[in-house]
């Protein structure tokens, strides 16, 4: 298994493509996919609606996060100590 | 009442507990494994035979200690699992008072799940605290572990606080202390205290502070069980008494939120999951606020997947504590060549977390996800499906990136003489990554156990697998082009424990300073002008009372100061947490009694 790991990780660029080509397949997935069962309009009606909703979701979610951290939730790790 | 037989599975624990300390050497390691199974078969037999056992009649009020039925038999047959793979991961530990304490915790938690009313719940309740409070403090390893012990203790302590007056009131008000469903359209104070005791124990935020803090804190082993345990016995509390109140859908989605953000900057390991704990147990607090059947299912089938791959997930954090010895991103990494199988196995409790398909996750959140879009609460579904970007995020890129790939941030050391864990602790992560795999492949497994039959749901359709893919792939790519924003820091971040803790320390302070000051003043005082003539007239009446009196008494009081001060200076060492577990197993055995009688 180690060796499968190093294997992998002399080929990174290759296994880059091969991901850019794996959510470029399930994006179009999504557009051919039966929409009948959807919860809402926007899901219907926008194609990769989920694609789209997931990566802003990420984007939000981190830079919320280092927001806070930054507006002083972050502390040094011996900020009880004393 | 049934006829058939009877004998609760808490109890097995507890008396296995009780004579674990003689069993000893080739004798030591069978017993262990035979005490959670036979819990176990107890617990499956139960489910084969539902009814109300175990009642009583303790003063005025009935006790039920048994009430068997769908909805607590999914949440005990999990727990008595969990408990055989915790016991499993602790094998190798030498220390028996921990796992005294984990059997306890868990009897704790099956006691209170089949409970029927409140003075029963109440006493498991406390049982379950108590005990999981010694698997903080046994942790000799970290310095801090005795005060987040005491910090851990005094909130649960707080939360059975607010049941108990809960409860009491409801009593006064209505004359029943069965454990049933609240009155949300009719409700008083004692709802309200009712449901905030129990999201204590469910970490709902603004409750939450003290998951993070106790579990990171823990032995290893101790944190296994107390991850399982705690929280999801709350959450069984609530889809008992409190399914259908709309508050716990906003509250439940807050506290996924809330959680990911705060797992989202952490550094700690196990801090971390306990963040996402929160995080993931906020959807089925968010479901048990549904209420519908779908709903209830849903959070019961989430609660039983998550506790298998949250176990898992700390398994593998307790194993490269074990190994490494830090818990701490910034000094972790690169550490797949040193444990591949722990990186395994983790890797499948990440996947299963974030609800990759065919692992336990993707069956059980989306029921949730679905009650809530059933019920036209759009915002809480989507935001709902955020959280499950960011834990993917979190759990299945951050975490194993951070801990096994990059360069070892360590000491170099500590990463030399990193390996896999010892065989029982590699055993029981095996076990439960086969159980995420098997939910999750072969779902009727675990929708079977569910408490409303009729209201099941299809996970493998095509649109959900597109929508679960199209998520999971995106949030992969979020990752790549953001990582270098939510690497490992060595810092931590404040949550609103700093309100009890920086609390404390002025009490503390004010105790210590004005207080001890004015107390010393007033005692000098005290001395000077009255104790002196008091003391002659006293130092008089005792001699005649020693030598007179009781010279005619045979010596009677003799013998007992000498009994009493015997006793004194075993229970009274001064030692708080020694007391406590006295203290602790004396009601156990009252309460051994009570069942029994």
């Amino acid at each position: 298994m180690i060796r499968f790991i190093d294997y992998l990780k002399d080929r990174q660029r290759g296994l880059r493509y091969l991901f850019y080509g794996l959510i470029a397949g399930i994006f179009i997935w999504s557009m051919t996919v039966d929409t009948s069962h959807a919860h809402t309009w926007l899901e219907k009606h926008i194609p990769g609606f989920w694609s789209i909703f997931a990566l802003v979701s990420v984007i939000v979610l981190i830079f919320f996060a280092r927001w806070l951290a930054r507006a002083g939730v972050e502390q040094e790790q011996d900020y009880y100590d004393d | 009442m049934t006829t058939s037989f009877f004998f609760h599975p808490a109890l097995i624990l507890i008396l296995g507990a009780f004579l674990l300390p003689f069993f000893k050497g080739p004798f030591r390691l069978p017993y262990q494994i035979l005490v959670p199974v036979l819990c176990f078969i107890d617990v499956v037999y139960l489910g084969f035979h539902p009814g109300v056992y175990g009642q009583l009649n303790f003063l005025d009020w009935q006790l039920t200690f048994g009430r068997v039925d769908g909805l607590s038999q999914v949440f005990a047959f999990i727990m008595a699992l969990m408990a055989i793979i915790g016991t499993i991961y602790g094998l190798h530990v030498r220390d028996s008072r921990q796992q005294i304490a984990a059997w306890f915790y868990v009897s704790g938690s099956i006691g209170a799940i089949y409970a029927g009313d409140y003075l029963s719940l109440f006493l498991f309740w406390e049982i379950m605290a108590f005990a999981s409070t010694f698997l903080v403090w046994f942790n000799q390893a970290d310095k801090d572990a005795n005060a987040a012990g005491f910090r851990y203790l005094l909130v649960h302590t707080f939360g059975g606080l607010l049941l108990l007056m809960g409860f009491v009131l409801r009593y006064q008000a209505t004359g029943s202390i069965a454990f049933e469903l609240l009155d949300y359209d009719n409700a008083s104070l004692y709802t309200w205290l009712i449901m905030s005791g129990l999201m204590l124990n469910a970490a709902v935020v603004p409750l939450h502070s003290w998951l993070p803090d106790a579990y990171s804190k823990a032995t290893i082993t101790g944190a296994v069980f107390m991850c399982a345990f705690t929280t999801k016995t709350a959450i069984y509390t609530l889809a008992r008494a409190c399914a259908g109140f709309d508050i716990l859908i906003v509250l439940g989605v807050a506290m996924a939120i809330y959680g990911i953000i705060y797992a989202i900057n952490e550094n700690d390991i196990r801090r971390l999951l306990g963040w996402e704990i929160i995080s993931q147990v906020g959807y089925m607090v968010a479901g048990v606020g549904i209420g519908t059947a779908l709903a209830i299912n849903g959070a019961a089938a989430h609660a039983f997947a998550h506790i298998l791959y949250k176990g898992l997930l700390f398994m593998g954090a307790g194993a490269i504590i074990q190994m490494t010895g830090s818990s701490k991103l910034s000094s972790l990494g690169g550490l797949y060549k040193k444990m591949p199988g722990t990186l395994a196995f983790m890797v499948v409790g990440g996947i299963s977390v974030s609800a990759f398909p065919f692992f336990s996750g993707f069956v059980s959140k989306s029921i949730i996800i679905a009650a809530s879009y059933q019920e036209h609460l759009l915002w809480a579904g989507f935001l709902l499906t955020m959280v499950s970007a960011g834990t993917f995020l979190v759990a299945g890129l951050r975490l194993p990136y951070l801990i096994f790939f990059g360069e070892p941030r360590g000491s170099a050391e500590s990463f030399e003489k990193a390996a896999d864990p010892p065989l029982n602790m590699q055993m029981a992560m095996l076990i439960a990554a086969l159980l995420c795999l098997a939910i999750g492949t072969w779902y009727p497994l675990l929708y079977s156990l569910l408490p409303y039959q009729d209201a099941l749901y299809h996970p493998y359709s095509g649109y959900h697998l597109s929508e679960t893919l199209q998520i999971l792939g995106f949030t992969a790519l979020g990752f790549m082009l953001f990582k270098d924003r939510i690497l490992a820091r060595a810092t931590i971040s404040l949550d609103l424990d700093w309100f009890y803790r920086r609390g404390g320390q002025a009490f503390q302070w004010l105790a210590e300073k004005p207080i001890q000051w004015l107390d010393t003043a007033w005692g000098e005082a005290y001395r000077i002008v009255g104790l002196g003539s008091l003391m002659t007239t006293a130092r008089f009446w005792a001699w005649f009372d020693w030598h007179g009196i009781d010279g005619v008494l045979d010596g009677s009081a003799r013998s007992v100061r000498s009994f009493g001060r015997l006793l004194a200076r075993t229970l009274q060492r001064g030692q708080i947490q020694q007391t406590l577990c006295y203290t602790v197993s004396f009601v156990a055995i009252v309460l051994l009694i009570f069942i029994w009688m």
